[in-house]
């Protein structure tokens, strides 16, 4: 193609993007620069139906002058990068001077909030991804080898998950997982204990949104194999049975390698959608016990009344530079392969 | 009795109040838009403005919504604001205030409001930000029934008595987790920490400024406290809010709760429950520390405001509508949805509990700039602490640090 058909072709996709993605994160990243401006606070007498006392409240005139000074807010720099909501370098370093073992230190550094997420965050994407990759494969397999006439059921069955809308999927979840619920009370019924709570422990709260997660996005990995599964070359395939592959060589040898750049691309967009975990938390009401990044982000901008933009804009400054980070081998790889094949 | 004393001081207008409510709209052909939560006292309120006032305004709307509280101040920021007026409580007023988005009521009570009690003013060194009509606050929930069976007498008027009356429940093999409070993590769980704070004599703040003094002896033991607490209630309880409490209760599988008042009408009706449930079930004040200590609760009023950023007509026509509907026949047609703050009011068994916690002296919630900040970190932090993962020191020192984080970006702390 030439440089300016692609151009013009590709000149609607990039304004949106550039609108829409870009400048936001530009914005955020502005904004997380910044701190608001003093506040300036005056005693006042505060009176209702419960009686009076004494109150502070915001001087909004005083207040104001500061902000038509400097509407952004105070010039922060990287500060809010580094206090105690985010990456914590004193905190840290405090808790390394203080802290005698390695698991006190540990203990220390979990205990921040961002380092806490993050631990969920990455223990989440570590075992959803491989395990998404590879079920999804040996379903879209298992279907592929199904008589025609069971096709299209399994298909629609194996595709329900991802049709279920993420908050009510996971509210579903969280109700039969209850101790009156189906799941709930199974589990304590084959435990022999009526006191063991899904919801209560830490470790099974997690195991619960990490097998949710399976179970949600398996279909997208699944529906991607499946397709690509069809485009597996006949010819080699046979070669191969003639060779005397078995029907596990022909996979391992014939299948996969022929699925490769799918299988970057399903990576990748585990990666990504998995580093933001974000609704089962909410659905769950695991907050007491997991939390991810994203989660960290809605609470500053929802809970306390006043949005912390600049602290919410740290985070997602951080998670993208995190997903980045996890993205970085796959893209390599990928754009190792372009190369391969280019020359 | 403190409701009794705020009935008669409004029922002293009463007839002034009737007179005015079916002829004063205010200046006609204007636009009324109300945004507020959505439970039924709310709905009553902003209805009975409709049906009064929809005829003579251009355009009268109104959005009940949950997250109200969300997304108030992005609506009332640009001029002319979206809405004209919303519906707010203590905590939320605050947040508009916070951002200047309300007006002065003053000369718009002169007009309109003057059968409003005077008590009903929400006064701010003497401007009027907000006009309240309803009252709401956290209080006992008890089951007669079980506590006899347990062999416990009275209904328990402290934290000591309430733990005792649960361990004996559990003792006498009846119920294992009789306690049901709102624990779940984050705004419910911090603001069940400042009731058991309050009643040991807590202080949030250093006092007129923002610097934080929940890290003291009333921290730590308001924090022991709640764990005994707990102790009591079902495993599951930080996952657990209004909605999930309420249900346990109706399911008779709890003794002992401590609820929000406006459940308390729901809870005791006949939909939902059994008859010996709801026979049973006592309302009375929240515990406190020592007997005749101050109650472990914060007081809530709901009342609403005008936004700043509207015409003073649309403001004027918005505030006689509003005006008009606190009378005592909307609260004859609704009076057992809320404890009303407005003449008429027949405060039924779903009352006793909000009245003899406020009349024991129970506190406000907070109105102050940088409460949100606290109690956010609150919510946030003092999970590790219930879950039995660090000590209450250092529960209630991450709290502080959360906050002076979140108060030092914010502006109240340099």
């Amino acid at each position: 193609m030439k440089h300016r058909t692609f151009f013009w072709f590709i000149l609607p996709t990039l304004t949106a993007m550039i609108l829409f993605i870009a400048l936001p994160i530009v914005s955020a990243f502005v904004q997380s620069l910044f701190v608001q401006h003093e506040q300036v606070l005056v005693v006042s007498k505060s009176c209702g139906p419960f009686g009076c006392n004494e109150t502070t409240s915001i001087d909004l005139k005083a207040t104001e002058k500061l902000r038509q000074g400097e509407p952004l807010g105070k010039f922060n720099g990287l500060g809010t990068y580094l206090n105690r909501s985010h990456l914590a370098f004193s905190e840290v370093g405090n808790a390394w001077a203080n802290s005698e073992t390695l698991t006190d230190f540990w203990d220390e550094v979990l205990n921040l909030p961002f380092y806490g997420a993050l631990t969920f965050t990455l223990t989440y994407t570590a075992v959803v991804t491989p395990v998404v990759l590879i079920l999804g494969l040996a379903i879209a397999i298992g279907v592929n080898g199904l008589p025609n006439l069971m096709k299209g059921p399994s298909i629609f069955v194996s595709l329900l998950p991802f049709l279920v809308t993420p908050l009510v999927g996971s509210l579903i979840l969280f109700w039969m997982v209850d101790g009156d619920g189906i799941i709930g009370a199974t589990i304590q019924l084959v435990f022999n204990d009526p006191n063991l709570s899904l919801k209560a422990s830490t470790a099974l709260t997690w195991t619960m949104l990490i097998v949710y997660g399976i179970w949600h996005t398996l279909p997208f990995s699944f529906i991607v194999f499946y397709a690509g599964l069809q485009t597996v070359p006949f010819d080699t395939l046979e070669a191969a049975q003639i060779d005397g592959a078995t029907k596990w060589q022909r996979i391992i040898y014939v299948v996969v390698p022929h699925l490769v750049p799918l299988i970057s691309f399903v990576t990748l967009m585990l990666l990504m959608d998995n580093f933001r975990v974000f609704e089962p938390i909410v659905s769950f009401s695991a907050e007491a016990h997991a939390r991810s990044l994203s989660w960290i982000i809605f609470n500053d901008l929802r809970e306390s009344g006043n949005p912390l933009y600049g602290s919410a804009g740290a985070t997602s400054m951080l998670t993208i530079i995190g997903v980045a980070f996890l993205l970085t081998p796959v893209l390599l790889r990928t754009w190792r392969d372009f190369k391969l094949k280019g020359h | 009795m403190f409701l009794k004393k705020l009935f008669l001081t409004g029922a002293a207008a009463s007839l002034l109040g009737s007179a005015v409510f079916a002829a004063d709209c205010g200046p006609s052909g204007q636009s009324v838009r109300i945004l507020a939560s959505d439970f039924p006292a709310i709905h009553a309120v902003a209805g009975t403005a409709e049906q009064n006032c929809a005829a003579s305004a251009s355009e009268f709307t109104r959005n009940h919504t949950t997250e109200a509280r969300q997304i108030m101040n992005a609506a009332l920021t640009p001029n002319p604001a979206e809405y004209t007026s919303v519906i707010v409580a203590n905590s939320t007023l605050t947040q508009l205030m916070n951002d200047g988005l309300v007006r002065p009521l003053n000369d718009l009570v002169d007009k309109y409001g003057s059968n409003l009690p005077k008590n009903l003013m929400i006064t701010i060194d003497d401007n009027i930000m907000a006009v309240a009509f309803m009252a709401n606050s956290q209080h006992l929930f008890s089951r007669t029934d079980i506590l006899k069976q347990a062999g416990v007498d009275s209904v328990p008027a402290t934290y000591s008595e309430m733990i005792s009356a649960a361990k004996a429940i559990r003792d006498a093999g009846i119920m294992e987790y009789p306690i049901v409070m709102n624990m779940k993590t984050g705004w419910n769980v911090g603001e069940s920490f400042n009731l058991v704070f309050l009643a040991h004599g807590g202080e949030f703040f250093k006092a007129g400024t923002a610097e934080p003094s929940i890290n003291s002896a009333a921290g730590i033991a308001a924090l022991n406290t709640l764990k005994q607490l707990v102790g009591y209630a079902h495993p599951d309880h930080l996952t657990q809010a209004s909605n999930e409490t309420q249900a346990i209760w109706e399911a008779g599988e709890a003794a002992l709760g401590i609820m929000w008042g406006s459940r308390g009408s729901v809870i005791l009706d006949d939909e939902g429950s059994s008859e010996q449930v709801t026979s049973n079930t006592v309302l009375s004040s929240a515990p406190s520390v020592e007997p005749g200590g101050l109650p472990g609760a914060t007081l809530w009023w709901d009342g609403f405001t005008i936004s700043k950023n509207v015409s003073d007509v649309e403001a004027e026509a918005t505030f006689a509508a509003l005006a008009s509907a606190l009378n005592a026949e909307m609260v004859a047609a609704n009076n057992d949805d809320a404890i009303w703050l407005l003449e008429g009011f027949k405060p039924g068994a779903a009352a006793a509990g909000v009245s003899a916690t406020a009349q024991g002296g129970a506190v406000p919630y907070p109105m102050l700039p940088q409460i949100g900040l606290l109690h956010n970190a609150l919510g946030a932090e003092l999970a590790d602490f219930l879950k039995g993962d660090e000590s209450a020191e250092k529960a209630l020192a991450d709290v502080e640090a959360a906050y002076i984080t979140a108060a030092k970006e914010e502006g109240f702390l340099q």
